[in-house]
């Protein structure tokens, strides 16, 4: 029916020394996640994506990217580099957990109580927030999501190509066998 | 009885001459693209839920549309105020049109409407700057198509890339 057809696959690949990965680089099957902080359908996605992390193991390898909407989610790009500023002190997934596990509360205070809660140096978080060291990061994670056809939050590419069905855990994990 | 539309208007063809509203009492209309590219995004309906939907996706995007010189608008059977309400409430501030009355007429015209349920298609076009459709693309109703087809497209037609 469609005069052309299309697939949308992702074009930027999984590097481990700037992407933020679980589980083993060379597993049979890969996930790689864009997600905005403040979008209350990731949140739902983050409980899926932590089982099916732990269910896979080392058969599994996650990504996670993020694509904040930040036309309609004014915190998304801040919560976003928080994470990434966490990242660059070795704590990113936890950071990303403490998130998502509060999402009514990304303001400025908040970010900064959780890099507390994780014993981050919090002068170096703050100056790297201030200073937008992350924002290409960020910037550069959204561009290839763009590119690679994410068409909201949250958008998973499973073993490279976008999986359009339904994002519960026995969808996805059909889809990645 | 199926509801298959005939397809959309395929590349090569001139984009069917149109004049909708896009505001309480403003129109705009094909002849107000011409000169430069253009994305006209042909969807159900406003207010589908806010992460998934195009509308905002295409806003967030809109900086790499405008690398391009091109311009977007957004069509829809929804009537002109429910598109202010729409826009507002979700922060686009390109151009939506009301294929309102009569209804779906340029819908249909560029074969991107769905009879069955008065509603058209989620359906892309990108046009050149006179006017002929360079790409078109029907995602299934209940896909957003996202941004990287219409890119691939202004690429192809531009010969310009946009990074990464």
């Amino acid at each position: 029916m469609s005069s052309t057809t299309w697939q949308s696959s992702l074009t930027m690949p999984v590097v481990p020394g700037r992407d933020h990965v679980r589980g083993r680089i060379d597993a049979p099957a890969t996930m790689v996640e864009y997600g905005d902080y403040e979008c209350p359908f990731c949140r739902m996605a983050f409980d899926v994506v932590e089982e099916i992390v732990d269910e896979l193991g080392d058969n599994l390898l996650f990504v996670y990217r993020h694509f904040p909407l930040s036309t309609v989610h004014p915190h998304a790009v801040t919560a976003a580099e928080a994470a990434e500023a966490a990242g660059a002190q070795g704590r990113f997934w936890d950071m990303h957990r403490l998130l998502y596990a509060d999402q009514q509360h990304l303001g400025g205070q908040a970010l900064m109580d959780r890099a507390q809660a994780l014993g981050l140096a919090t002068d170096r978080f703050v100056d790297d927030l201030r200073a937008h060291v992350h924002a290409e990061k960020v910037e550069t994670d959204f561009l290839s999501g763009v590119r690679s056809g994410v068409n909201g939050t949250p958008t998973l590419f499973i073993n490279g190509r976008r999986h359009d069905g339904p994002a519960d855990r026995a969808s996805l994990l059909r889809a990645l066998r | 009885m199926t509801n298959v539309s005939q397809g959309p208007l395929p590349p090569g063809t001139e984009a069917p001459d149109f004049r909708l509203a896009c505001a309480p009492g403003r129109t705009l209309g094909r002849s107000d693209l011409q000169g430069r590219p253009s994305v006209l995004v042909f969807y159900p309906a406003d207010w589908s839920p806010v992460c998934s939907d195009q509308m905002p996706l295409y806003q967030q995007v809109k900086p790499l549309f405008d690398h391009f010189e091109a311009q977007i608008v957004g069509i829809s059977v929804d009537g002109a105020w429910c598109h202010k309400a729409f826009a507002e409430h979700r922060n686009i501030q390109y151009p939506l049109l009301a294929d309102f009355e009569p209804k779906g007429a340029v819908s249909r015209a560029f074969g991107a409407y769905r009879d069955n349920e008065g509603i058209s298609e989620r359906a892309l076009f990108v046009l050149d700057a006179d006017s002929t459709i360079r790409w078109s693309y029907v995602s299934p109703i209940d896909v957003n198509p996202g941004a990287d087809g219409i890119l691939h497209a202004l690429e192809e037609m531009t010969g310009q890339r946009v990074a990464p």
